[in-house]
């Protein structure tokens, strides 16, 4: 796997969670994905950098453009220091919030991206991993 | 401060989002609108989202909030416009939008809101 492009964005304000969207809309544009793709993605995103705003009291995005072969593809991840998931797999299923929201971030956000990877650990925070190949 | 601004026609009030929202902002927009509805004496909500590149699970909530608030302050609420793109994300995240009716266009939406609205005042009143 090869490495085209990193960097990396703070999740600190709501403000941030309009900014992530508009730069994983950016680099999915120019990797070539198309609209629909490109939508997913961002939504994923968007669910993700919420969570770690809002339940893991802010965090960062890194988002890297990769290679794998002839394929390109977008890896971000969302890490924070908050409070950690007790029980991912409830985390995971539609309908489970802890927020009062609709509980459709995470599970919603694995459907819409080709792999997904969530490290939780109690009181020490989250990080999950997501990839979308074009 | 930022807001999304809410114009008046007629009968019905309407909303065209054209910046990317934040999540405060769409409280907002929710929590002004509703006391709109009331002001106003607002029979029906037009709400166009065709610039709108996502829905996620929050916007969605929003939105069927507003729609929910709206039918409680005898309003109906029509979401128009939304991009074909993010209707095939919104399905596959899980959102269905459940009580909000939509229209391909503004002018689609307005004729369901006339239509509701005539309907209503055409029944008879309460015995």
């Amino acid at each position: 796997m090869l490495l085209l492009r990193r960097d990396s964005f703070p999740l600190q304000s709501s403000d941030d969670i309009v900014k992530a969207r508009q730069i994983v809309r950016t680099w999915a544009a120019e990797l070539g994905f198309k609209l629909v793709d490109q939508t997913k993605i961002v939504t994923a995103s968007s669910e993700l950098a919420r969570n770690a705003y809002d339940h893991g009291k802010g965090g960062i995005m890194i988002i890297e453009a990769i290679e794998d072969g002839d394929r390109k593809g977008l890896r971000l991840t969302f890490q924070d220091q908050g409070p950690g998931i007790p029980d991912i797999e409830q985390a995971l299923k539609d309908g489970y919030s802890t927020s009062g929201g609709l509980g459709l971030g995470l599970g919603g956000a694995k459907r819409l991206v080709n792999e997904f990877h969530i490290e939780s650990t109690v009181g020490k925070g989250t990080t999950v991993r997501i990839v979308k190949w074009v | 401060m930022e807001q999304i601004p809410i114009l008046k026609l007629g009968k019905f009030l309407l909303v065209t989002i054209q910046v990317d929202m934040h999540d405060q902002l769409a409280l907002r927009l929710q929590d002004e609108l509703t006391n709109r509805i009331v002001k106003e004496n607002a029979k029906g909500v037009l709400i166009d989202i065709s610039a709108l590149e996502i829905v996620d699970s929050f916007i969605g909530r929003t939105l069927a909030n507003i729609a929910a608030m709206a039918r409680i302050l005898d309003a109906e609420t029509v979401v128009v416009g939304m991009q074909p793109a993010v209707a095939i994300t919104m399905v596959e995240l899980g959102l269905s939008l459940p009580g909000v009716r939509t229209a391909l266009n503004v002018e689609r939406g307005m004729e369901i809101l006339s239509s509701l609205v005539q309907v209503d005042s055409d029944a008879p009143p309460p015995a």
